[in-house]
C-alpha cells in the first residue's frame, strides 16, 4: 500500500517535472476547430486488421450545434516521436492533433494542461506548505520556549484560527484583495494566505514538543554549557520537532491542493489562461461537461491521485491521516486533519 | 461544572462577535467598495459618490463599525446593498439551507462512520482491512471532488436532479422534491466526514482495546461483543466527543465546496457573492451566522466531553 502510494506520487511529480517534454502541445495552444473534442486514443491496428506504428484517427465535426465529433476512420495519422523537444505528437498537428485526454471549451489540449497544471497546483501547495511549517515552527517554537504571557497569547490566537473553517478564512483574505491580478502575484498571494492559515496547525504541535523538550537533560546541559537562547532553540530544541514537521508537511500539501482547486473553482484563484487543476475544474462546472465532456473532470482524478498517494504513504508510516494530538493530557483533543 | 460551561459560553459569544466584526472591518478596509463593483463601467465619479453617500459608505471606519455594532446588539444587521432587503432575512434563509445540508450530512456520517470505526478498531482481518481501505479512498475525495463525481453520476444516469435545491416551477410534493435534491449534496458532504470519523474512532477503539482492564474483562470470560460495545466504548468515544465541535468547521468548509458545485443556495454561496460585491453588511451577517454554528458546535462538544469524561472540567 505504501509502495502504491509512493508510486502515485512519483508518477505525478515526474509528470509535472517533465511537462514540456511529455506534453504534445503548449498549455495555451488552441485548436479552434476542435472545441470539446473527445480524446484521441492511439491505435496500433487499423480497421482492416493490419498492424502499424502507433497512429490516431482524426476527429471530424459531425454536428456543430451539439459539438459532436465523429472519427474519420479512413485516414491514419501516425505519431512522430522525439521531435521538437517533445516525446510524441501527431504528424499532422494542425489538422489532427494528438489529444490524449480530449480538448476543452477553447480547443486546448487537456492532457498538456493537466501536466502544466500540476506544476502550478503542486508548486503552490509545496511552497505554501513550506511557508506554513516555517511560520508555524517559528511561532510554536517561540511560544513554547518563552512561555508565560507570550505563550498564552500566541496559543489563544492559534486556538481561535483553528476553530474557524479554513476555507472561509482563505476566502475572506483572498476576496478582500483586488480581484484581477497577474498570475505571478496570484501565486505569491495564495501561497502567503495558505501559509498563514496553515501555520497554527503546525505551531500547536511544535510548541508542545519544545515545551517538553526544554526540560530534558540535554537541553539543560546545552544551557549550562553557555548556549544562548537562539542557539538552544534553533540547534537543539527545534530539531526535536522535525519528525512532526515532516508529517505536517504531508498533511498540509493535499489540503492546499484542494484549497487551490476550491478557490479557482469559484473564480478567486488562478484565472483562465493559466493552467491549474482548479482553474481547469471550473470548466467542468456546466452540466454538458458532466454528461458529454467527462474528460473535463480529469483534474479531479489528478487531485484524487495525489491526495490518495499522500494518505497511503502517511497511513503506512503509522501516522493516521486523522491523528489526535493530545498535547494537554486531559484537555481538549483535536484532530490534525486540516479541514479545508 | 457551571463555571466551566459559563467559561465556554463566554468563548462562544466572543467568537461570534470577533468573527463578524473582523469580517466587516476587513471588507471595509479592502480596496474597492460596493459602488465600484455594482456601478456599470464608465459611471462617473459623482454618481458613484452619490451612491456611497446613500449607502453610508462615506463615513469613517470607526463610525460605520460603531453604528453597526449598536444596531447589531438590537438584532438589526442592516440592509444588503446587493439585494436591497434586510440582511437578517437573507442570512436566515441561507443559514437554514446550509443547516439542512450539514445536519443531514453529519447525522449520516455519524451513523456510518462511528459503528464502522468501532468494528475496524476492535478486530483484525479482512473486514477491518476493507473498511480501512475504503476510508482512505474516501478521505482522499474531499467534498469538492465527491460532489463533482456524484453530480456527474446524477447527470449521466438521470436518476437524481442535477444541482439546485428545488425543482423549477414547484413540485407536487415539496418535501419529497427537497429530499431528492438533497441526496447528492448531502452524500458528497457526508462521505469524507464519515471516513474521518471511521479512522478516528478506529484509532481510539484500538487504543482502548489494548488497555489492561479490557484484557482483564476478556480473562473473566465476558462476551466479546459486550466488552467492545459497552466497556470499551465509553472511553473510546472521548475523541469523537472532542472532535464534534471542530467537525462543524469541517462541515462548513465542506459545505462551501458542495454548495458551489451543486448550486445549493446556502450560506457559503451567499457569502461568496457578498464578498465579491463588497456587500459589507451581508458579509458580516453571513460571518455572524457561520460563527453561531461554530459556537453551537463547540458548546455541544464541550458538554459531550464532560459527559464521557468528567475530568475535562478541571482541564478545560
Amino acid at each position: 500500500m505504501r509502495r502504491l502510494g509512493l508510486s502515485f506520487l512519483v508518477v505525478v511529480f515526474a509528470a509535472a517535472a517533465g511537462a514540456p517534454f511529455l506534453a504534445p502541445h503548449a498549455s495555451d495552444a488552441k485548436f479552434s476547430e476542435l472545441l470539446y473534442a473527445p480524446p484521441t486514443l492511439p491505435h496500433v491496428v487499423d480497421d482492416a486488421g493490419a498492424w502499424h506504428a502507433p497512429f490516431i484517427y482524426p476527429w471530424r465535426l459531425a454536428d456543430r450545434l451539439e459539438q459532436r465529433f465523429e472519427q474519420d476512420r479512413s485516414t491514419r495519422v501516425p505519431l512522430v516521436w522525439l521531435r521538437g523537444g517533445r516525446l510524441t505528437q501527431s504528424s499532422d498537428d494542425v489538422r489532427a492533433p494528438f489529444l490524449l485526454v480530449g480538448a476543452d471549451g477553447s480547443g486546448r489540449d487537456v492532457f498538456a494542461r493537466l501536466l502544466f497544471g500540476a506544476r502550478t497546483s503542486l508548486g503552490l501547495a509545496l511552497v505554501a506548505a513550506l511557508g506554513a511549517t516555517l511560520l508555524g515552527g517559528l511561532v510554536g517554537g517561540a511560544a513554547g520556549y518563552i512561555g508565560g504571557i507570550v505563550d498564552e497569547a500566541l496559543m489563544r490566537a492559534t486556538d481561535f484560527v483553528l476553530v474557524l473553517p479554513a476555507i472561509y478564512v482563505v476566502l475572506a483574505l483572498r476576496s478582500v484583495l483586488p480581484l484581477v491580478l497577474s498570475s505571478g502575484i496570484v501565486f505569491v498571494m495564495l501561497a502567503a494566505i495558505f501559509a498563514v492559515v496553515g501555520a497554527p496547525f503546525v505551531a500547536r504541535g511544535v510548541r508542545a514538543i519544545v515545551r517538553s523538550e526544554r526540560q530534558l537533560e540535554y537541553a539543560v546541559a546545552a544551557r549550562s554549557l553557555g548556549a544562548g537562547h537562539a542557539r538552544l532553540l534553533v540547534r537543539h530544541l527545534l530539531p526535536a520537532a522535525s519528525g512532526y514537521v515532516v508529517v505536517q508537511l504531508t498533511v498540509l500539501v493535499p489540503a492546499f491542493i484542494v484549497a487551490e482547486a476550491t478557490l479557482s473553482y469559484v473564480g478567486l484563484g488562478f484565472q483562465d489562461p493559466i493552467a491549474s487543476w482548479g482553474a481547469m475544474l471550473q470548466e467542468a462546472s456546466n452540466t454538458r461537461a458532466l454528461t458529454d465532456f467527462r474528460w473535463l473532470l480529469s483534474p479531479a482524478a489528478a487531485i484524487f491521485l495525489v491526495v490518495l498517494g499522500l494518505n497511503l504513504v502517511l497511513q503506512q508510516s503509522g501516522v493516521n491521516p486523522v491523528t489526535i494530538s493530545s498535547d494537554e493530557p486531559l484537555g481538549r483533543l483535536r484532530p490534525d486533519s486540516h479541514s479545508f | 461544572m457551571l463555571a466551566y460551561l459559563l467559561r465556554r459560553f463566554v468563548f462562544a459569544v466572543l467568537l461570534v462577535f470577533t468573527v463578524s466584526s473582523a469580517a466587516l472591518i476587513l471588507v471595509r478596509l479592502a480596496p474597492g467598495d460596493y459602488a465600484d463593483t455594482a456601478a456599470a463601467p464608465g459611471t462617473s465619479r459623482e454618481v458613484k459618490d452619490q451612491m456611497r453617500a446613500r449607502l453610508g459608505l462615506k463615513r469613517s471606519v470607526a463610525e460605520q463599525y460603531g453604528t453597526w455594532v449598536a444596531d447589531a446588539v438590537r438584532l438589526d444587521f442592516g440592509r444588503s446593498m446587493m439585494y436591497g432587503s434586510p440582511v437578517k432575512g437573507l442570512v436566515r434563509e441561507g443559514a437554514i439551507n446550509t443547516a439542512i445540508l450539514a445536519a443531514t450530512a453529519l447525522v449520516a456520517a455519524t451513523l456510518i462512520g462511528l459503528p464502522l470505526g468501532i468494528i475496524s478498531g476492535s478486530r483484525r482481518g479482512p473486514l477491518a482491512d476493507t473498511i480501512r481501505t475504503v476510508s482512505i479512498v474516501l478521505l482522499s475525495l474531499p467534498p469538492l471532488l465527491s460532489s463533482l463525481v456524484l453530480l456527474a453520476v446524477a447527470a449521466g444516469t438521470g436518476w437524481l436532479p442535477v444541482g439546485d435545491m428545488r425543482s423549477a416551477g414547484g413540485a407536487a410534493w415539496p418535501l419529497l422534491d427537497l429530499l431528492r435534491h438533497l441526496i447528492v449534496p448531502a452524500t458528497a458532504l457526508a462521505l469524507p466526514i464519515a471516513a474521518m470519523f471511521e479512522r478516528m474512532q478506529s484509532q481510539a477503539m484500538a487504543e482502548v482495546v489494548g488497555q489492561p482492564y479490557v484484557l482483564a474483562a476478556f480473562a473473566r470470560g465476558i462476551p466479546r461483543a459486550r466488552i467492545v460495545w459497552r466497556d470499551a466504548l465509553k472511553p473510546a468515544l472521548r475523541p469523537a466527543a472532542a472532535v464534534y465541535g471542530l467537525v462543524v468547521g469541517a462541515l462548513l468548509s465542506g459545505s462551501f465546496a458542495v454548495e458551489a458545485v451543486t448550486s445549493w443556495p446556502g450560506l457559503g454561496v451567499l457569502m461568496l457573492d457578498a464578498l465579491r460585491a463588497r456587500d459589507l453588511y451581508l458579509v458580516a451577517g453571513c460571518a455572524a451566522a457561520g460563527s453561531v454554528f461554530l459556537a453551537i458546535g463547540t458548546i455541544v462538544s464541550d458538554i459531550a466531553l464532560v459527559l464521557v469524561d468528567p475530568r475535562a472540567v478541571e482541564a478545560g
